[in-house]
């Protein structure tokens, strides 16, 4: 492998593995604030419970995807850095504006939220929680503003004297029109994942045998109800800007939306499959189980539209992007990798609609006066139902990402030309054998504290704690 | 005056935020096995719980200043960004692990009351305080001093290049500052013993530093200095031994102040040498990237300067506050007994014990 191969299986590795602990951060933290405000409002102490608790949950959660974003900050100048030469211009500001706008945000009120039991006054406090939620979304919001640049380039002009892209219209950059649909999806399905974890873990108290108060029964029979109403909803809204998603890309970058289905040959009326046998390099695949038209509405919203196949799209951009040392050097191939975009757009749809049958089912199982199904097998498919949203959200990006390919910003530089040409493939090996066995290390401890936490519960919380803690008192909260 | 050397001072701004604040929290890191060394395990543990707890709310946030300096040298010096992280890429590897590990060790460590799960993340932290304390320093001691850089504007050195004598002593400079900053700020922070024991650790330790210090900053400005720059390393200097008088004194505030203003005047001094260039080459000046060379179009600078003059002023006001927030001081006593989350099926195994509940209760 060259150190063009290794960078890119590093980027996935860590970006994906960092993409694992953010949605959960952006969706949960939500929950959390939602919570701790209905504490402050109404006193009921099943609510300073669920904060606390959750609470807990997320900040071993945020402790990973804060130590994985630290990495992203840097791998662009360590291992792209012509990527970042040519477009730094542009795609450094949404990077700047993230950290002073977001990371600050968030870390500075997520440390007031947690030391701040009894040091500071409620209602303040239940607020240091949504500005820390603020600040996740707002983090989003500029790094899909860098990735949809990468998708779709805007506002921009190529400088041939200094040979790379530079800014011509910020705001441009930051209401791509693909950014404008990639946003909502992306929170959307955050949301959705922060729902499935609350109903995760409150259905495996909820479940489980073993005396248990009724009040705490309710309480956790309650909180399945929020989260899968909010994973729920969220997954609706999540359905419909994909569908927005797909025409875009359909516009955008035609061969994405070919290479989601295989689709070699444009068709008028193109059909969606659900399983396909055969290999997908168009010679003998054979569509299993088909819908017919639905590609052709996903991509251009009407059953009997035209979808262009890979073969067409192929020639066209042989033809646009030809003698361009940029665009079309060793990269005369422009087809992503066919298996890997059709199995994983397929994939996040497929792991998506179930884990929303999931939240149904588990509101359905929650009604009033029913009693819990007990089994021990329900409680170990309920303690890991969280994955399926995580699960669906990485083959969303690694289609995304790789349906891209070849192009590192599309259209006008390829990802073989933004490598960084003085790292030494034995440099890249080492940092990534480095990040393997520390994410994956890190991913064990992670994985048992969590699971520990779940199953300690939402313990009896001390309700009255004074607002201002005295002299001499110990801390309510410390490390 | 040109956006290009506004951009430079910010930048520096940015360098200096990051080590006034993270200094101290990677030298309280770094203290920990020597202001948290108890009589016994559990006086160990409440020391070194003090100390995790002056930084707890703010090592995050201190941190943040590095990676806005990072995002902010992509935008503003695109070329310095790629040059200097694809050049030092070793280093900063090591640099971010040492964070990662650090930074889980201070979220993770009171999440179990376990003496080997302590031990192993107090561990994490403190390799993970002194590696970046040391390398940041080698890596700034290389910048200024200039690396080998061709015209293509890439790093021809590796990782042996970075490790000269200068380099190290570069290093040396920053851990002893680092060291003496945090143990300062323990005296600021604390009451008690571990107060008064900081406060002879700082004495001791910053006297080691301000020699070192002196010597590092010496030598840079022989070598690439001007009138600026020196008069920057010399007041640096005098920061530091007023703080250090100032310690001696019990005069804990005022302490701070002189580490924070050392360190802060000491980054100036560099940057002021480091002008116009912002990485220049060994190889050949013609090479060297500048703030003009490497810089960004006037377009994105001014949209960035929009964004930092009105945003910067927000950010310091509440990372202030937090600060005011949490100014009381700490002490053992505030340390509220470790606790083991218990899980439902221990507390239950305990009640069964106990005999509250029948074993035919259990199955509902
Ligand atoms: C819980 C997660 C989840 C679920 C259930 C879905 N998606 Fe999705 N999808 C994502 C999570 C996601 C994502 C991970 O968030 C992506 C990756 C990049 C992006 O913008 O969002 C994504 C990307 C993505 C793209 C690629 C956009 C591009 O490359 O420009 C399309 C076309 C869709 N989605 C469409 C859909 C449709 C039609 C869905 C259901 C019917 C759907 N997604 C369900
Ligand atoms: C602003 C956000 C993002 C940017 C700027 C970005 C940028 C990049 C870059 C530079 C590459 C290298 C090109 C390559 O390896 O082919 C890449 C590849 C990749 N990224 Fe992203 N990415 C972003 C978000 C994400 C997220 C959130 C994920 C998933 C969780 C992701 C998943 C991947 C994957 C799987 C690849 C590998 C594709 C391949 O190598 O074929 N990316 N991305
Ligand atoms: C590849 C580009 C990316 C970079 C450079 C990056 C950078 C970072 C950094 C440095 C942090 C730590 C912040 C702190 O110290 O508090 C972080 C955390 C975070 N990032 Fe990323 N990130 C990337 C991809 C993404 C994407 C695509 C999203 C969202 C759609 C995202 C959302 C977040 C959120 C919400 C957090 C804070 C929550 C947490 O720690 O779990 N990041 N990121």
């Amino acid at each position: 492998m060259d150190n063009l191969d290794l960078a890119r299986w590093q980027f996935a590795i860590t970006t994906v593995y960092h993409f694992l602990f953010v949605p959960i951060t952006i969706g949960l933290s939500a929950i959390v604030a939602g919570y701790h405000t209905a504490w402050v409002r109404t006193r009921k102490p099943e609510y300073l419970r669920l904060t606390k608790w959750l609470g807990k949950l997320f900040t071993i959660n945020f402790a990973l995807g804060l130590v994985t974003g630290i990495v992203q900050e840097f791998q662009f100048g360590m291992n792209w850095s012509d990527y970042s030469r040519f477009v730094g211009d542009i795609f450094g500001a949404p990077l700047a504006f993230e950290a002073l706008l977001a990371f600050f945000l968030e870390s500075t009120f997520l440390g007031l939220w947690i030391f701040g039991w009894g040091r500071i006054p409620e209602r303040l406090h239940a607020w240091t929680m949504w500005i820390v939620h603020i600040g996740t979304v707002l983090s989003a919001y500029f790094i899909l503003a860098a990735n949809s640049f990468m998708q779709n380039p805007v506002g921009y002009r190529f400088n041939p004297e200094s040979g790379r892209a530079e800014m011509a219209d910020f705001v441009a950059v930051l209401v791509n029109k693909v950014q404008l649909v990639t946003f909502p999806h992306v929170i959307l399905s955050s949301y959705m994942t922060g729902g499935a974890v609350v109903v995760g873990v409150a259905l495996w108290h909820y479940l489980r045998r073993g005396p248990i108060a009724d009040r705490d029964r309710e309480m956790y029979r309650k909180a399945v109800r929020v989260g899968a109403i909010v994973s729920l909803v969220a997954s609706l809204g999540v359905v419909v800007t994909g569908d927005l998603q797909g025409k875009v890309m359909t516009e955008v970058q035609p061969m994405k939306m070919a290479a989601a289905e295989g689709l070699y040959h444009t068709e008028k009326s193109a059909p969606f499959s659900i399983l396909t046998i055969g290999s997908l390099d168009g010679q003998n695949a054979t569509r299993v189980i088909e819908v017919p038209g639905l590609l052709s509405f996903l991509g251009t919203g009407s059953f009997g539209g035209e979808v262009k196949g890979i073969r067409d799209v192929q020639a066209d951009y042989q033809q646009r992007y030809a003698g361009n040392a940029r665009t079309a050097d060793k990269a005369t191939n422009y087809v992503p990798n066919i298996p890997t975009t059709y199995w994983t757009f397929r994939l996040m749809m497929g792991v998506g609609f179930v884990s929303m049958a999931l939240s149904a089912l588990a509101l359905w199982a929650t009604r009033k006066g029913t009693t819990p199904p007990s089994g021990r097998w329900w409680r170990h498919v309920v303690i890991w139902s969280p994955l399926l949203p995580v699960f669906a959200i990485s083959f969303g990006w690694i289609f995304t990402e790789v349906g891209r390919q070849p192009w590192i910003v599309f259209g006008e530089m390829t990802t073989a030309n933004g490598v960084s040409p003085s790292v030494p493939a034995w440099s890249v090996l080492v940092s990534m054998a480095v990040y393997t066995l520390l994410y994956g290390a890190l991913m064990v401890v992670e994985v048992k504290l969590f699971l520990k936490y779940t199953r300690v519960g939402a313990e009896p919380a001390d309700t009255d704690t004074p607002a201002e803690s005295g002299e001499d008192k110990p801390l309510v909260f410390a490390y | 005056m040109e956006l290009t050397v506004i951009w430079f001072i910010l930048i520096a701004v940015l360098w200096t935020g990051y080590f006034v604040l993270e200094g101290f929290d990677f030298g309280v890191g770094m203290l920990l096995p020597i202001l948290g060394k108890g009589r016994d395990e559990l006086d160990t543990d409440n020391r070194r719980r003090v100390l995790l707890n002056t930084i707890g709310p703010h090592w995050d946030g201190n941190e943040v200043w590095v990676l806005t300096a990072g995002g902010a040298t992509f935008a503003a010096f695109p070329h310095w960004y790629a040059t200097l992280f694809s050049g030092f890429y070793l280093p900063l590897l090591l640099i971010l692990v040492a964070l990662i590990i650090r930074n889980m060790g201070f979220e993770y460590r009171h999440k179990r009351d376990d003496d080997q799960w302590r031990r192993n993340w107090d561990l994490c932290i403190i390799v993970g305080s002194f590696l970046p304390a040391l390398l940041w320093g080698v890596a700034f001691a290389n910048i200024v001093a200039g690396v080998p850089i061709n015209a293509d504007k890439e790093y021809t050195g590796n990782l042996f290049t970075l490790l000269n004598p200068l380099g190290l002593l570069g290093g040396v400079t920053t851990l002893l500052l680092f060291l003496t900053h945090g143990a300062v700020f323990v005296a600021l922070k604390t009451s008690g013993e571990i107060r008064e024991e900081a406060r002879a650790l700082a004495w001791k330790v910053g006297i080691a530093a301000a020699v070192v210090a002196v010597v590092f900053l010496v030598w840079v400005m022989m070598l690439t200095g001007n009138t600026g720059s020196w008069i920057l390393a010399v007041l640096a200097a005098v920061a530091l031994v007023v703080g250090l008088l100032m310690t001696r004194l019990g005069r804990d505030g005022l302490a701070f102040t002189g580490t924070a203003a050392a360190i802060a005047l000491a980054v100036w001094a560099l940057f002021t040498a480091l002008f116009p260039d912002v990485m220049p080459s060994s190889t050949d000046p013609a090479w060297s990237l500048t703030h003009e060379n490497a810089a960004s179009t006037d377009l994105t600078l001014k949209i960035m300067t929009g964004a930092a003059v009105v945003f910067t002023p927000i950010v310091l006001a509440y990372t202030a506050w937090t600060y005011w927030i949490f100014r009381k001081r700490i002490s053992t006593h505030h340390i509220p007994p470790a606790h083991e989350p218990r899980e439902v099926g221990e507390l239950e195994a305990e009640h069964v014990a106990a005999g509250e509940v029948g074993g035919a209760h259990r199955d509902r």
